[in-house]
């Protein structure tokens, strides 16, 4: 077997079995309140941490690169209640301006 | 996102992974930062055990990700198995309702859409989709910071979630430098379970 089919197999599982186990292992079924509580918090956080590393990291290093210029006009209009669409293709746009002019 | 799908196929097919592999991989792992990872670190150094605790790392965070679904995922485990694999950040955010509780038919419908578009653009990819102007030209990478910050403006309007999100942005910033991809996204979200239980204790 080559390493690229060795790849797909194992990056496969490992992402399947990650994605699978609180559904399987929990699914359908009622969490405790304080379990639910501090799993609420679980989204503002994740997302948060996506924003900053979507941005801001660059092969394990901090950058300062065209998408930060693209964040901030897209912070700009999440800020004037933009749709998520608008705010996108906005982002895009400016982060590929700057990146054609710099 | 889809359109990520086309440039996924296009560097796996150069990583001499050939046509069907990455196809394959796009239906079964469905987590496109992972396999551009897997497939950027085969690529580039040839390490098979490299290539896979990198694209571990990248999807570990769908262990709390899949907890925090699966009370509004019913049905038998096969069918909750292969519901949990149509999880990915974005079906998961826009399935939140802020509450801690998501929206089973909204989790479905956006993370088939989002499947159908990225297998369908890995399968273009591995054929040569040249014609298309490079991605970084377009921008798409500056795409995804706006898409999560958009995605995270509904999910602040409490104190603690405020306070969650600039948590999980400061351990996330301090982190990137010193660990390897993933890492930050998971120590975010220890983080925030961690915090909370802080709180309600």
């Amino acid at each position: 077997m080559s390493d690229g089919w060795a790849v797909v197999l194992l990056v496969g599982a490992v992402t399947i079995a990650f994605k699978g186990l609180g559904p399987v292992l929990l699914g359908g079924r009622q969490l405790p309140p304080r379990a639910a509580g501090a799993l609420s918090l679980l989204a503002p956080a994740v997302l948060a941490a996506l924003v900053v590393t979507q941005a801001f990291a660059a092969e394990g290093r901090l950058v300062l690169d065209p998408r930060a210029a693209g964040l901030a006009v897209a912070a700009i209009a999440v800020w004037r209640k933009g749709p998520t669409l608008l705010v996108v293709v906005i982002a895009a746009g400016v982060t590929a301006l700057v990146r054609a002019l710099t | 996102m889809g359109l990520f799908g086309i440039p996924f196929g296009i560097l796996a097919r150069d990583a001499g992974m050939g046509a069907l592999a990455p196809v394959l991989m796009s239906a079964t792992t469905f987590a496109g930062s992972a396999q551009f990872a897997a497939v950027s670190v085969l690529g580039s150094s040839g390490a098979l055990a490299a290539a896979v605790i990198a694209a571990a790392l990248l999807n570990a965070r769908y262990v709390p990700i899949g907890v925090s679904v699966a009370q509004d995922l019913p049905g038998s485990w096969p069918k909750r198995l292969l519901l949990g694999q149509l999880v990915v950040d974005e079906s998961w955010a826009v399935s939140a309702r802020g509450d801690g509780r998501f929206d089973r038919h909204v989790l479905v419908a956006a993370g088939l859409l989002l499947y159908m578009a990225w297998v369908g653009g890995t399968a273009l990819g591995v054929l040569g989709a040249t014609v298309l102007p490079d991605p970084e030209t377009l921008g798409l990478d500056g795409a995804f910071p706006a898409l999560f910050l958009s995605l995270l403006a509904p999910h602040v309007r409490s104190r603690p979630a405020l306070a969650a999100a600039v948590g999980g942005a400061a351990i996330a910033l301090f982190l990137i430098p010193l660990t390897p991809a993933g890492v930050p996204i998971v120590a975010a979200s220890v983080m925030a379970i961690l915090g909370a239980r802080g709180t309600a204790a």
